[in-house]
């Protein structure tokens, strides 16, 4: 049964970011997969402040908590599109892009997963990464 | 219109089949996150074998943007990596991150390029 919620939430995470990555490439024509790195960061934040403020509340049904996390965030982000991206990059002969995109992902996701993680903490303290 | 059912239904099989694959894996090996790898490595290989391929635009948005993007996920892999952090498992945090970019990269690049071998012929 959580598997069928993690799936209705993924089906809204997929779609948010497929509405997303639209919206972006509307405006972004460059080379660098701005759209894939800002949807990414921006869930790692979404996921850090869920854990932090949501995952010990046990006034929220698991199957919203395991939906929203691992389908809805979990989906919104994606890992594949990343790679793609960035051997798309090296194949253009734009190393230096690929690596700019990797550090980003790579020291980005970790700010922003600690930035949602602090933000979910401060204000009423309730919760914890490991409850 | 069209486009929202495909990335929908892809995401909803996705996430569910990550779902499933995670909790196998995790529940044979618990201390290391094999679960989040194996689904990211594997949908790397594979997205790069679709792109690659050069499939046409509707069966992507069905099994690439939808099946693989939600099948893979980059939030619960950081997550994962800054609970590592917090828990001062370093060496583990390293290698999680090793793993992930290098072969996560190099099986895009494996499944790009057996694609286009393969369309070759």
């Amino acid at each position: 049964m959580t598997a069928v919620a993690v799936g209705f939430f993924g089906m809204i995470g997929a779609l948010l970011r497929y509405g997303m990555d639209e919206a972006i490439g509307r405006w972004w024509h460059g080379a660098f997969p701005i759209p894939t790195l800002i949807v990414n960061l921006l869930g790692c934040f979404a996921l850090g402040w869920f854990t932090a403020r949501i995952k010990a509340r046990d006034d929220i049904h698991p199957y919203i908590k395991t939906g929203v996390s691992t389908g809805m965030i979990g989906s919104f982000t994606t890992f594949s599109a990343f790679s793609v991206e960035t051997i798309q990059l090296l194949e253009k002969g734009a190393a230096g892009l690929a690596v700019l995109y990797v550090l980003a992902s790579l020291l980005g996701g970790v700010l922003f997963v600690a930035a949602g993680f602090r933000s979910g903490t401060s204000r009423f303290g309730n919760g914890g990464m490991d409850p | 219109m069209i486009a929202v059912l495909l990335v929908g239904a892809g995401g909803f099989l996705g996430a569910i089949c990550r779902y499933i694959v995670s909790q196998r894996l995790s529940r044979i090996y618990g201390r290391f996150p094999f679960g989040t790898l194996t689904v990211n490595l594997l949908g790397s290989f594979l997205l790069g074998w679709m792109i690659g391929g050069e499939w046409p635009e509707s069966r992507l948005l069905l099994w690439g943007t939808g099946f693989m993007g939600a099948f893979t996920t980059f939030s619960t892999f950081k997550l994962e990596s800054v609970n590592m952090w917090t828990n001062k498992a370093y060496g583990k945090m390293g290698l999680y991150l090793g793993m992930s970019y290098t072969a996560g990269i190099l099986l895009a690049f494996a499944g790009y390029s057996l694609a286009k071998i393969a369309t070759m012929r």
